[in-house]
């Protein structure tokens, strides 16, 4: 086995020096029934060569090279090689979470320029070290409203993304708490201020919403925020696509920002391991789940990084813990900062107008087809908008997978008032080449029907 | 260190001492000893209802948590803000660095604690043991 | 110039070299240096500004501004401050720092996969899917359960997800029931969860031999019971050998098992916990199967489970329509196409937003196939192998608080060292001085002081010795010279940093 480092005559000897006659000897611990006594029924050992075949086939047989106006929560945006150089580091890539300050201050002082950027590009005071991903920091950030308040209820936007909302129910089925969802007006898509207003009462731990929101709309913020802090709740604004934040004022009005950081260079990978994070102005630091860095100085005055705060956390708190998280997105999170590095703060705002430029363009010339309209109109968009078509959706979608373009995701799956819409997502990746045959596909179904 | 014969004491290692109605309550110099370098104490808010034998807050040091017993029942009536900032003040002086002030509700709730004679004897028990 | 002479001393299996200084990214950044260079925009350029209206960004984000040599260098530097697993022994109990495979990294970054979107429909991800499906049936057959879903993101996660399925297996009973037994030997993750699913903690005390102990087991468990979280083995290292009584007393009560899978590095191909009476499980993909810890991330941490609580698995669910069942699993595709289904009334929900760490996924598979059923055995066999090799030959110099046999990890405590004033954390400081990365330090919380000591199989028997070698010779050093061992490290680029400090005034970004 080529990973295992000793020759059998090695395993004798060290069985010798252990005293034990067998390697079985010391399983004898494991009652007789259970052993398992057969060879584990899965593939053969296999040859790296045979593993790098199949996944490549496995690669092949997924649509490779087709363009995509996929995005809803997961964006594609172009990875600068140095990310993969980088972090493919054994140093980065081969190392534990930093408990050891001595011997990981690159780990560490890599969070705390994470957490910098974060805060920098959010408008919060502080940032942690990483959340799973975007729907489980929405979730930890609700929660963190609830304890900052001691209020037990929640106000969450239908326009926040369906599945964060499905994951928030998830958190909360089993603590008493609830939600109510707040529908979005029908001709901006924005977040509907009148029953948001009825909504948020005394009783309300949180308002959450999302900006740009599920539909790619920008969310009045500075009005939300408003309402929310008039009744005392704290407004939580989720980011699902952070390059957005180049170009679109940052929530500062907001008391906590939930990130899913997966736009800042890191690889869709069919939906994971993405980077959530938790951005938050400082009095609620205590109540923050995950880990923090932070900068001290060592016996000799030099500076160093630790992660500190520990006491929130679950190996020390146990059950009275902010959260039970314990491993987080750490390699993601350098994924992102070096990406933020290589931008930065011209080249992300450059970045942002790019994917602003591109949408505005797809979205012009997809809703210029007869029987293709715009839908929500009358508030700015970043780089997603929905499309709503006279014809079925699956038709035309099947007519773009013949062309080798995979079209927008159907909306009714999650809004059913929102049958034949489609939830369009133009990144800058994506060329005026291909936009511009995704119209003549959408186009040709007038002429067939 | 010598714990004052006036303070009353409990065997959560918080003291009390009382002033008329009003109890003023910090934590012994054995609980800041066996906690460490204190970094920061949580509190209740003045007007908070605090009841003998329960938590009412909780000191932390880097590595690790310590719940706050209340010696006695009722009302929170001042607590120190210095603490925010400045915590390792506890571990400088713990039996004259005070953390919360209580207006009894119940003061024969006193008569339960432990004088400065019957804690020593208390600590030394649990050190030994 | 100082001419104080510089040491090159050898110790153990280390001597000094230099690192570069480096200042933080903020600090390097001048305004006009870029490191990247956008295509020329093919479409017409928007005004932002009027696009955007009141939700345009004024002030840019203080992101640095550097050229591209300079950010390389900047973060190898920063990874030359690191220790690593590609730099020798990483005993962490616990954590199982094992080997990480190349070809796990570079095949989960083949195009195809790595740039598979989530919400492609499934007819154009037949490819990820297949890999998915795969290591479902692998993970079921390690474990000897029958049903599983990968998309919790980290153990943890995984915890939360399988306590979910026992909670609301117990609700389809008609009473969720009110609490969870935890030995004191556990992971903080148990008690944490167990509250985040809306449970009371009790605590369940250990044997003298670290283990159940069954008289007090059959006394807390009653009707309220939901489920013991066991980690078998235990967290110092000792396999459960009443298993089988555990599940027992637990069943009969109606209390389910939950096994936290985190020393499943002990178990694979040898006991599979399907066997034993465990009801839901969850793995850790990044400790036995290999995926990176990145510094602390990410993870996976699949769910496993019998076929009672499968109707109560997150949604979505992969399934292959038609076809029928294949009887050994290979590498090739059964017949017939894998779709997710969502339709899953009794489902506990979504724990996280698509399908998990699916990168995580391909990495585990390719550790898995690279073993194959021998090599997984093998890979346990010399896991404890190399701990019980590690106990032999520090078992004269150490406390060992629990002379119960050990599997992949041994844990001794401190209390001789203790008693000439060196702590385990200090011992733990010097063993930087030698090259190794600490042993698990202070945990699990039964064994005062504890040495957390998984060597893992990734370690020759050459490495072995040395870190052995190391702590005897620290143990020395703890006898003659104890302010040395005391004050360690020696040879960082930064010696014990202040933690109070930090604490205490939390500087958790930098301002300019």
């Amino acid at each position: 086995m080529r990973y295992l480092p000793k020759s059998d005559a090695e395993r004798e000897q060290m069985l010798a020096e252990i005293g034990a006659k067998s390697i079985d000897e010391l399983f004898s611990v494991i009652p007789e029934e259970y052993r398992l006594e057969r060879d584990l029924k899965i593939p053969r050992q296999q040859a790296e060569s045979e593993i790098i075949r199949y996944f490549k086939d496995a690669g092949q047989k997924n649509a490779t090279d087709y363009a995509s106006f996929l995005g809803a929560g997961a964006y594609r945006h172009y990875r600068p090689v140095i990310i993969d150089s980088l972090v493919q580091r054994g140093e980065f890539l081969t190392s534990y979470t930093p408990y050891q300050a001595e011997m990981t201050q690159g780990t560490l002082q890599a969070i705390f320029e994470f957490q910098t950027m974060i805060a920098e590009l959010t408008g919060m005071d502080v940032a942690n070290a990483s959340m799973y991903d975007g729907s489980t920091g929405a979730a930890e950030a609700v929660l963190m409203a609830m304890r900052v308040t001691g209020r037990h209820k929640a106000v969450v936007a239908r326009t926040v993304h369906p599945e964060y909302r499905e994951v928030l129910a998830t958190y909360l089925r089993h603590r008493e708490l609830a939600t109510a969802e707040i529908p979005y007006d029908a001709k901006t898509g924005r977040v509907d201020m009148a029953a948001l207003e009825t909504a948020v009462t005394e009783e309300m731990a949180a308002v959450l919403v999302q900006s740009p929101n599920f539909f790619g709309i920008i969310e009045d913020i500075p009005a939300i925020a408003e309402i929310a802090h008039k009744k005392g709740a704290l407004l939580i604004v989720s980011i699902a696509e952070a390059v957005s934040l180049g170009v679109v004022q940052p929530p500062v009005e907001a008391d906590i920002v939930s990130m899913e950081a997966q736009s800042f260079g890191v690889a869709l990978s069919y939906g994971g391991p993405f980077c959530g994070v938790i951005a938050a102005k400082e009095q609620y630091l205590r109540q923050m789940p995950g880990r923090l860095a932070g900068q001290t100085v060592d016996k000799d005055g030099n500076r160093g990084f630790v992660l500190t705060l520990s006491t929130r956390e679950q190996h020390i708190r146990r059950e009275k813990a902010t959260s039970n998280i314990c491993t987080n997105q750490a390699l993601v999170a350098l994924m992102a900062t070096i990406f933020l590095t290589v931008y930065g703060k011209e080249g992300i705002r450059e970045l942002a107008e790019h994917n602003l430029a591109k949408a505005a363009y797809a979205a012009r010339e997809l809703s210029a087809v007869s029987g293709v309209r715009l839908r929500f109109d009358g508030a700015p968009r970043f780089h997603e908008f929905v499309l709503q078509t006279d014809e079925v959706p699956s038709l035309w979608q099947q007519r773009l997978i013949d062309e080798r373009i995979v079209g927008g995701v159907e909306l009714g799956r999650w809004y059913p008032e929102l049958k034949d819409a489609t939830l369009w997502c133009a990144t800058e990746v994506v060329t005026r080449e291909q936009i511009d045959a995704a119209a003549k596909v959408l186009a040709a179904g007038l002429v067939e029907a | 260190m010598a714990y004052p014969t006036n303070y009353r004491y409990t065997k959560e290692h918080e003291w009390i001492v009382l002033e008329g109605n009003t109890g003023t309550i910090g934590i012994t110099d054995y609980a800041q000893n066996s906690l460490g370098d204190i970094v920061y104490v949580d509190a209740p808010k003045v007007g908070d209802s605090v009841t003998a034998n329960q938590t009412f807050g909780s000191v932390e040091s880097v590595k690790a948590v310590s719940d706050l017993y209340s010696p006695v029942s009722g009302t929170v009536t001042a607590v120190n803000e210095s603490l925010k900032t400045t915590p390792d003040k506890i571990n400088e002086a713990p039996h004259e660095t005070w953390i919360i002030k209580v207006e009894l509700s119940n003061p024969s709730e006193w008569e339960n604690l432990l004088d400065a004679a019957a804690y020593e004897s208390f600590v030394s028990e649990e050190t030994g043991a | 110039m100082a001419t104080e002479s510089i040491e090159r001393k050898t110790v153990g299996k280390v001597r000094p070299h230099q690192t570069q200084n480096e200042g933080l990214v903020f600090e390097k950044s001048s305004p006009g240096k870029k490191a990247y260079k956008l295509p020329p925009l093919d479409v017409p350029a928007v005004d932002a500004s009027s696009l955007l209206g009141e939700t345009h960004r004024q002030a840019s984000a203080g992101l640095p501004e550097l050229s591209e040599i300079e950010i390389i260098r900047h973060f190898t530097r920063l990874s030359t401050w690191n220790y690593a697993i590609d730099l020798g022994m990483y005993p962490l109990g616990s954590c199982t720092m094992k080997y990480n495979p190349r070809v796990n990294e570079f095949v989960a970054r083949i195009e195809g996969l790595a740039e598979a979107h989530p919400y492609r429909p499934d007819a154009q991800a037949q490819g990820i899917l297949e890999v998915i499906d795969l290591l479902q049936k692998c993970l079921t057959e390690i474990t000897g359960m029958d049903a599983i879903t990968l998309q919790p993101a980290a153990g943890a996660h995984g915890e939360f997800t399988g306590i979910l399925l026992v909670r609301a297996w117990h609700e389809s009973q008609g009473n969720a029931r009110k609490k969870i037994l935890i030995p004191d030997s556990a992971h903080g993750t148990n008690p944490a969860t167990a509250a985040i699913c809306g449970y009371a903690v009790e605590n369940l005390k250990s044997n003298s031999e670290g283990g159940i102990d069954l008289e007090a087991l059959e006394r807390q468990v009653d009707s309220e019971t939901a489920a013991l979280m066991l980690t078998n083995p235990s967290t110092i290292g000792v396999f459960e050998s009443q298993i089988h009584r555990i599940a027992d007393i637990l069943h009969a009560k109606g209390a389910l098992l939950y096994m936290d899978g985190a020393n499943m590095n002990a178990l694979v191909g040898k006991v599979r916990p399907g066997d034993f009476g465990v009801d839901v499980m969850h793995l850790n993909l990044h400790k036995t199967f290999s995926t990176p810890h990145g510094g602390g991330g990410p993870g996976s941490g699949p769910v496993a489970c019998k076929r009672f609580l499968e109707p109560f698995l997150p949604t979505p669910v992969l399934v292959r329509s038609a076809g029928e069942p294949q009887s050994s699993v290979t590498i090739s595709a059964a017949p017939g196409a894998l779709h997710w289904e969502y339709d899953r009334p009794q489902s506990v929900g979504r724990v996280r937003a698509f399908y998990g760490n699916t990168g995580m996924f391909i990495r585990a598979l390719a550790y898995i196939l690279a073993n194959g059923p021998d090599g997984l055995r093998q890979t346990t066999e010399d896991a404890v192998l190399n701990a019980n090799y590690v106990r032999a030959k520090l078992e004269d110099l150490f406390e060992l608080p629990y002379k119960t046999a050990s599997m992949h990890e041994v844990v001794f405590s401190d209390k001789r060292q203790a008693a000439k004033g060196v702590k385990t954390g200090d011992f733990a400081k010097r063993l930087i001085d030698y090259g190794f990365h600490p042993y698990t330090v202070s945990f699990p919380l039964i064994v005062p002081g504890a040495l957390m000591i998984e060597p893992t199989e990734s370690e020759s028997k050459e490495e072995l010795d040395l870190f052995i070698e190391a702590m005897r010779s620290i143990a020395r050093e703890v006898e003659e010279t104890p302010e040395l061992v005391k004050t360690a490290p020696h040879s960082t680029r930064v010696s014990r940093l202040d933690e109070v400090q930090a604490a205490r005034k939390p500087v958790l970004r930098w301002r300019g």
